[in-house]
């Protein structure tokens, strides 16, 4: 992890180049195991407003399943620390799918960040994914991907929860209290430019996406030699970013709207993807009601059969 | 008789399974007699495609002239004709062999006689060959060459005592061989004066030439310049070249005459007007009659061949018309399936056959191809009176219309240690064998002869055969003929529609073990998509057999933000590759593996 010194003089660095506008969103990742009163003294200082809890599950025996340091208490430790220094924009991520984890388990850890009181929740369906230790196990045969109808009812489950609560899905894995989307992540989605800065860090800025190469250490010497080393350097076609802002864009709840889409991009949007999404609307993957276009809930289960319409 | 220009002159070819060193001693005999320097020489010329050097088999015959000085101080000139070494070739082998007056047979020191050996032994034996027995790999520990020797005999009837034991690897009296072809098998003769008889063993499209005849002149001589025509075929043709080839390459001649081998051109397209076992003459001074025995080639088997590629089609079609140019053989003619597109509808001398060409479509063109479970040609007798003849079961007619149906049977050989007899017995017996008899060829080694319907080898019998006896039992088989069978046709439906390229015809008492196997393989291959599909096996409308593929229920990537975007796309990309890799049928995504697979359903 970064030493809270270089997060100062990072914000300062910014602070120095750029004028930030007064309530602007700036957030920062955290792990519950190693939040402390100096750092989110700091973090204060600095003027970062937002905080992101990996938080995962409320139960202990599972965050040793994945490979977590932190136990449910330091969550709650570090959750009551963050107000006291005043922060009250908090998001905490959780995870279902996990091996071994049952219905009560999830339904418990759904329970509990609702009723925390915090305002951005992010809840992740686990993805076994090679070269971690989900994916060796996976390979031996010793774990299995839980099986969809299992996965499914915890996602429907907590989507109900988190609305009963006054959250609000506003993209296929986030909930917010209203007026507390991520607007960075919003960017993202609607597939506006940023800058990543930092070895590994991605930018988009117009047509063109690219990446720090991952390494800091050729990192290092490439931002010292003023020629910045690249791991992914690409060039969009005009079909490319447009099949980019349907598919990020379709992620969000409140869908695409093609005349936008189609005045950004100079492109008819509706022509050009009228067969595809008449077949989705055929097979109930999608609303569409000749404005916008939305996923609709079986879409939301199956947005990839959606997504690979666009590509 | 054999003039003095004949009496130098020995046409020969080799009989081996197998494996038990045909190539090997061709090219030692090569090598001998100095065709050939070591330098030179490609491991085993004679067979020069890949998938036969592969395979260790010979799919096309050849001939090549040597030069020996024998004993006595004479030059004496051997043709050796290749024979292709499987069963779907016999009719070719029975040409080149019909081509010989003598054939060197190869028996393995340590394994004996092969059922395909002794196949072979007997066509020779029909056209009066004197046999030169060998006995190959006595250098090998296992070898028993006394034993080998008394089991030529008494499984052939002739004398194995003098045969020369040999080892073809390390070039062990390979002398002796040559001077046994020379003492062993009788001279050609033949009238040079007479009318022209030239027997077509073999032949081959080339580019610049045309088709290329090989062939070996029974009476009479051919020049350059010389009008000919086919006897069968009625083409008729002027000699541009002729000549016989070398292991170094092809030597133009100006003539052939009665009692050798060589090749003819003539500026012919197609290997269909220059069929193997057709006889040249000269137009205009033919032949009274063409030499007996020849066959137009029936194809056996039939599949359908279609583009993995929907719009691959065209470069399917002008591959197959490439290797048709080279197998006259090879029938194909466009077919439609609701479920593979468009596609051809191929029949093929045997299931090796099917397999070369499916290779070579797939290795030389660079062809993705999908192919249908292979069938054979079945009678159908119709209630109206009308008799007519199915090689796909997309067209079998009614169940209503039916008087009855026949079915093409083989006679089987197998020849297997004694140990495997109780497993061959009981995989006959599965196939719907009918046992014939059982042969002691030594203590430990019989031969078990059955009549076999055809459309229970083509599947996977070899597959079956070879795994059930550790790959010591082989097997050779010849169509007997057709008998009358209960079959019916075999349905698949996906969610509810008949997929044409996976129905098939079985015997009926056997539908319901298959449909079930075949509902069960396609439950693995099908993968789960957003709805439910029931997958049926049917006979008409009855259900048979029945299996459910569930629906997806999530496909979803939960996370995408700024730093994984493009890797994100690519899985989508690759998720949208595989569904390019799925043929629709009706609502239902199937995978290419999918028609694939259900061909092996035993293994």
């Amino acid at each position: 992890m970064l030493p809270p010194v270089y997060i100062e003089r990072i914000f300062n660095t910014i602070h120095r180049f750029y004028n930030i506008e007064a309530n602007c969103e700036a957030s920062i990742e955290t792990n519950p195991g190693t939040l402390s009163a100096p750092k989110l003294k700091l973090y204060r200082n600095v003027g970062i407003n937002r905080l992101s809890i990996g938080l995962q599950a409320c139960q202990d025996s599972l965050l040793e399943k994945l490979g977590r340091i932190h136990t449910f208490n330091d969550f709650l430790n570090a959750l009551n620390l963050a107000r006291r220094f005043g922060f009250d924009n908090i998001n905490a991520d959780i995870i279902f799918g996990i091996p071994g984890q049952s219905v009560k388990d999830w339904k418990e850890t759904v329970r509990i960040v609702a009723e925390a009181g915090l305002t951005h929740i992010s809840c992740y369906s686990l993805m076994i994914e090679e070269g971690t230790v989900f994916g060796d196990l996976k390979e031996k045969g010793l774990i299995q991907e839980m099986d969809d109808e299992l996965d499914r009812e915890m996602y429907h489950y907590a989507i109900n929860y988190f609305a009963n609560t006054g959250y609000e899905q506003y993209e296929i894995s986030n909930f917010a209290k209203p007026h507390y989307q991520c607007i960075h992540n919003m960017n993202y989605w609607e597939r506006g430019e940023y800058i990543g800065a930092g070895a590994g860090a991605h930018s988009l800025i117009k047509s063109r996406r690219y990446a720090n190469v991952s390494d800091i250490l050729k990192y290092i010497d490439g931002i010292q030699a003023k020629k910045p080393v690249l791991e992914e350097d690409t060039l969009l076609s005009l079909e490319e970013a447009i099949a980019e802002r349907m598919i990020l864009g379709l992620r969000l709840s409140k869908g695409v709207d093609l005349k936008k889409v189609s005045d950004e991009f100079g492109v008819d949007v509706g022509m050009k993807y009228k067969k595809s999404l008449d077949t989705l609307l055929k097979k109930g993957l999608i609303k569409f009601d000749g404005k916008v276009v939305k996923l609709s809930e079986k879409g939301v289960d199956l947005a990839n059969s959606v997504f690979v319409e666009f590509i | 008789m054999a003039n003095k220009r004949q009496d130098k002159i020995r046409n020969f070819c080799i009989i081996a399974h197998i494996d038990h060193g045909k190539s090997t001693l061709a090219d030692r005999l090569l090598e001998k007699t100095g065709a050939l320097t070591e330098r030179e020489m490609d491991e085993q010329v004679l067979d020069n495609m890949d998938i036969e050097k592969e395979r260790g088999i010979t799919i096309k015959a050849r001939a090549v002239r040597m030069i020996h000085k024998g004993q006595d101080g004479e030059e004496y000139i051997l043709n050796l004709i290749d024979t292709p070494g499987h069963v779907d070739f016999n009719y070719e082998v029975s040409r080149s062999i019909a081509a010989c007056e003598g054939a060197v047979l190869v028996v393995d020191a340590s394994q004996g006689i092969e059922a395909q050996t002794l196949a072979n032994v007997y066509l020779a034996l029909d056209h009066d060959l004197e046999l030169l027995p060998v006995i190959n790999k006595v250098d090998l520990p296992s070898a028993r060459p006394d034993e080998i020797a008394k089991e030529i005999e008494d499984v052939i009837g002739i004398e194995a005592d003098s045969a020369p034991r040999i080892s073809a690897k390390n070039g062990l009296n390979i002398e002796d061989v040559l001077e046994k072809i020379i003492e062993v098998i009788p001279p050609p003769n033949g009238d040079e004066k007479a009318p022209l008889r030239a027997l077509i063993f073999d032949s081959y499209y080339d580019t610049y030439k045309g088709v290329v005849a090989y062939v070996r002149l029974m009476e009479g001589s051919v020049k350059i310049g010389d009008s000919l025509k086919m006897m069968h075929t009625g083409k008729e043709f002027t000699v541009t070249e002729l000549g016989y080839l070398t292991p170094g390459g092809q030597i133009q001649s100006d003539k052939l005459l009665a009692g050798e081998v060589g090749f003819i051109c003539g500026g012919i397209k197609n290997v269909r007007d220059c069929r193997v076992g057709d006889t040249i003459t000269h137009a205009d001074n033919p032949a009274a009659e063409p030499l007996p025995g020849y066959k137009k080639a029936v194809p056996m088997v039939f599949c359908g061949i279609y583009p993995a590629d929907g719009s691959k089609y065209g470069d399917l079609r002008d591959a197959l018309e490439k290797l048709q140019l080279n197998d006259a053989s090879l029938l194909f003619e466009p077919e439609t399936s609701n479920a593979l597109g468009f596609g051809f509808r191929c029949g093929f001398l045997g299931l090796l056959h099917m397999e070369i060409i499916q290779e070579r479509l797939e290795r030389e063109y660079n062809l993705d191809i999908v192919t249908t479970a292979p069938s054979v040609i079945y009678k159908i007798a119709k209630t109206n009176g009308e008799v007519i003849e199915l090689d796909n079961p997309t067209n079998m007619p009614e169940p209503g219309e039916i008087e009855h149906m026949e079915e093409p049977i083989v006679k089987a050989t197998i020849m297997t240690p004694t140990e495997f007899v109780g497993n061959i017995m009981e995989l006959c017996q599965e196939r719907r064998g009918i046992y014939l008899g059982m042969e002691y060829i030594e203590a430990e080694r019989v031969i078990l002869t059955y009549e076999i319907p055809l459309n229970e080898i083509i599947y996977d019998f070899f597959d079956a055969l070879k795994s059930r006896t550790r790959g010591y039992a082989s097997l050779d088989y010849e169509i007997i003929g057709y008998r009358e069978a209960k079959l019916v046709k075999l349905d698949i439906r996906l969610n509810n529609e008949v997929v044409d390229a996976l129905s098939f015809i079985v015997h009926a008492d056997k539908a319901y073990a298959r449909g079930r196997k075949m509902a069960e393989k396609l439950k693995e291959t099908i993968p789960r998509q957003m709805f439910e599909i029931p997958i049926q096996a049917c006979i008409g409308s009855k259900v048979i057999a029945r299996e459910t593929v569930k629906a997806y229920r999530k496909d979803v990537l939960a996370k995408c933000y700024g730093g994984d975007i493009s890797r994100k796309k690519k899985l989508l990309e690759k998720q949208k590759e595989g569904k390019k890799r799925m043929r629709q049928v009706g609502s239902v995504e199937i995978p290419q593996e999918a028609f694939m697979s259900v061909l092996k359903l035993d293994t």
